[in-house]
């Protein structure tokens, strides 16, 4: 008999098996907004790459900061204010610790992912792009991690250079070394997870190439945190952004981290209250990290809620939660292969994705599927996903896209493959 | 359609508008057009390019090529037949007729001069579709301006064509 084919190495995080452990009936006890009908019929959300809900113990966290906590952070020398600016410092720490920070000078609050990067871009680009440089990104780029990067190359005179897809929608790295070579890229920005794909980058491998250039290295973490364990120091990156909405927490928070050195260097995003040291007339100088980047009133309910969803997702554990989703996907990809003539995007090999399954199928136009899936109570989503070089990396104006979180099920896979049918028997000949 | 379990989906996905999405009208490059319009609906990504040959203040003909969900260009293949060989200001009345029928005004859509367009009442149960729905006569209401402006009719000062 023949050995089993080696298994290939190329994903970043491999699961050590595709099923999954967790109990899922009782997690979903847990999302007050899981248990109800839409249209009828019992909800299946399998929008999570969009956002993801909530558990009651972060609703629960939220209320509570607001009903008994709720004060200025920094700046009241009441009992309130210390209580707020503990939970608001406190959550900063947990997520340091989260993430690998070496400390939680390192971690800045931001509205989200966007946020985030436009930072990075508009700070440090200002400081340290200039004509002739090169930015490095790629055609899996969320538009939140291209149009920033253009707007500062606008500014600065840089230019962009882009990493392409393969067939299955991989970055082929082949064509790093090359483009490395040239000795004008100052710093890469690339997702950790396509949004509209699902593929899963090799960061860690990415980042050893950048380095050993030279090049800093900024990730978009919106699709990588939520699902799959972040260790920044490990994933050896430079900035790592991310968003709490997509990981159980409240929308409007979000997180950047950067290496310490490099945010020390960077000049100020916003000025504001808490970002100062002194002001004069006509100068200031600023604050010490992290509140140099955090001008005004933050998000502190927001923190404290993205406090209390770092803490459930510890509990279930990153690696559970990669290897349900990506059980998931497997399972979705079989079934999804059975419908006539459907189109997938996106790896093949289960193992080198995220819970993101995006498809076309040729009787109906994605929202027209979209819209027939939501009769049946199944929440998916329509359109380029925000990722429009994707789209026209494919040949398609837009995909419809499946995205799983840890609560999701076979059942609710099993009806998105049925509401397939549907759309068939609106729209078939 | 009897499979078509929501009675809700089936007033979406009319027996006309499906046959509209199938076996568009009017569709392709027009020879001799007097006026062109590309619109799109960034959120959705549906697009159209509407051609039309414009001759004092009749639509002697149209034609459009587009891509997106059935119910946006239906709504353009279906508008094409309505307007064609008529009268500008007769199509800029449709226009109008038809945007009130999809935000919802009853009387709008009794009203018979819109003929089989009457057939898109059902999306205005469904508000994120609406403006699929209004792609077509958005584009016919730029083209026409277009053409009043460029052959000097109700002229709007400085504008372009």
């Amino acid at each position: 008999m023949d050995a089993p084919p080696p298994v290939k190495t190329s994903a970043q995080t491999r699961p050590r098996s595709l099923s999954s452990k967790l109990d899922v009936e009782r997690l979903r006890r847990d999302f007050p907004a899981l248990a109800q009908m839409v249209n009828g019929r019992p909800l299946a959300y399998l929008d999570n790459a969009a956002t993801s809900q909530k558990p009651l113990r972060v609703l629960d966290a939220l209320r509570n900061y607001y009903e008994h906590d709720n004060a200025n952070v920094h700046r009241g020398l009441h009992e309130l204010s210390r209580r707020a600016t503990d939970a608001y410092e406190g959550a900063r720490a947990r997520v340091a610790t989260w993430i690998g920070a070496s400390s939680p000078a390192e971690v800045i609050w931001t509205r989200g992912t966007t946020e985030s990067i436009n930072l990075v871009a508009a700070s440090w680009g200002s400081a340290n792009l200039k004509e002739g440089d090169e930015i490095l990104v790629s055609d899996m780029e969320h538009h939140s991690n291209l149009v920033p990067w253009q707007l500062i190359a606008a500014r600065t005179g840089a230019k962009l250079r882009f990493l392409e897809l393969d067939d299955e929608g991989r970055l082929i790295l082949d064509a790093l070394p090359e483009i490395l070579d040239g000795g004008r890229v100052r710093i890469a920005a690339l997702s950790h997870v396509s949004n509209a794909l699902g593929t899963i980058n090799p960061i860690a491998e990415i980042s050893k190439l950048l380095h050993e250039a030279g090049v800093l290295f900024l990730v978009d973490g919106a699709q990588g945190a939520a699902h799959h364990g972040v260790n920044v120091r490990e994933l050896g990156v430079d900035f790592y952004a991310c968003s709490g909405h997509k990981m159980c927490g409240p929308t409007g928070i979000g997180v950047l981290w950067g290496r310490r050195e490099l945010l020390e260097g960077m000049p100020p995003y916003q000025g504001g209250g808490e970002m100062i040291d002194r002001v004069e007339r006509d100068y200031s100088t600023w604050a010490a990290l992290p509140h140099k980047f955090e001008a005004g009133t933050p998000n502190i309910a927001g923190t404290v809620g993205l406090h209390a969803a770092v803490d459930y997702l510890d509990e279930i554990g990153a690696d559970a939660i990669l290897a349900h989703e990506q059980a998931l996907v497997a399972y979705a990809l079989d079934r999804l292969r059975e419908v006539p003539r459907v189109r997938l995007f996106g790896p093949s090999d289960p193992g080198e994705r995220a819970g993101v399954v995006s498809f076309t199928v040729p009787e109906a136009h994605p929202h027209d599927v979209s819209t027939i899936l939501d009769s049946e109570g199944i929440a998916i989503r329509a359109g380029h996903h925000c990722a429009q070089l994707v789209m026209r990396r494919f040949g398609v104006p837009a995909t419809a896209r499946a995205s799983f979180y840890f609560y999701n099920t076979r059942d609710e896979v099993d009806r998105l493959v049925q509401g397939l049918e549907t759309v068939r028997s609106v729209f078939g000949d | 359609m009897s499979s078509i379990p929501e009675p809700q989906l089936s007033s979406l996905y009319q027996e006309l508008i499906l046959e509209h999405y199938k076996r568009p009208r009017n569709r392709g490059e027009l020879e001799g057009g007097t006026v062109e319009v590309h619109m799109r609906n960034p959120s959705c990504g549906d697009e159209i390019r509407l051609q039309l040959r414009v001759e004092g203040d009749a639509i002697m003909d149209l034609r459009f090529v587009g891509e997106g969900c059935a119910i946006s260009q239906a709504s353009v293949s279906m508008m094409t037949t309505v307007v064609k060989g008529g009268r500008l200001d007769d199509a800029m009345g449709l226009a109008k007729r038809f945007t009130e029928m999809m935000r919802g005004d009853p009387e709008a859509a009794r009203d018979r001069s819109l003929k089989d367009l009457r057939a898109f009442q059902g999306v205005s149960k469904f508000p994120v579709r609406v403006k699929c729905a209004l792609l077509g006569f958005d584009a016919l209401q730029e083209a026409v301006k277009r053409a009043r402006g460029t052959e000097g009719s109700p002229a709007v000062p400085g504008a372009t064509p």
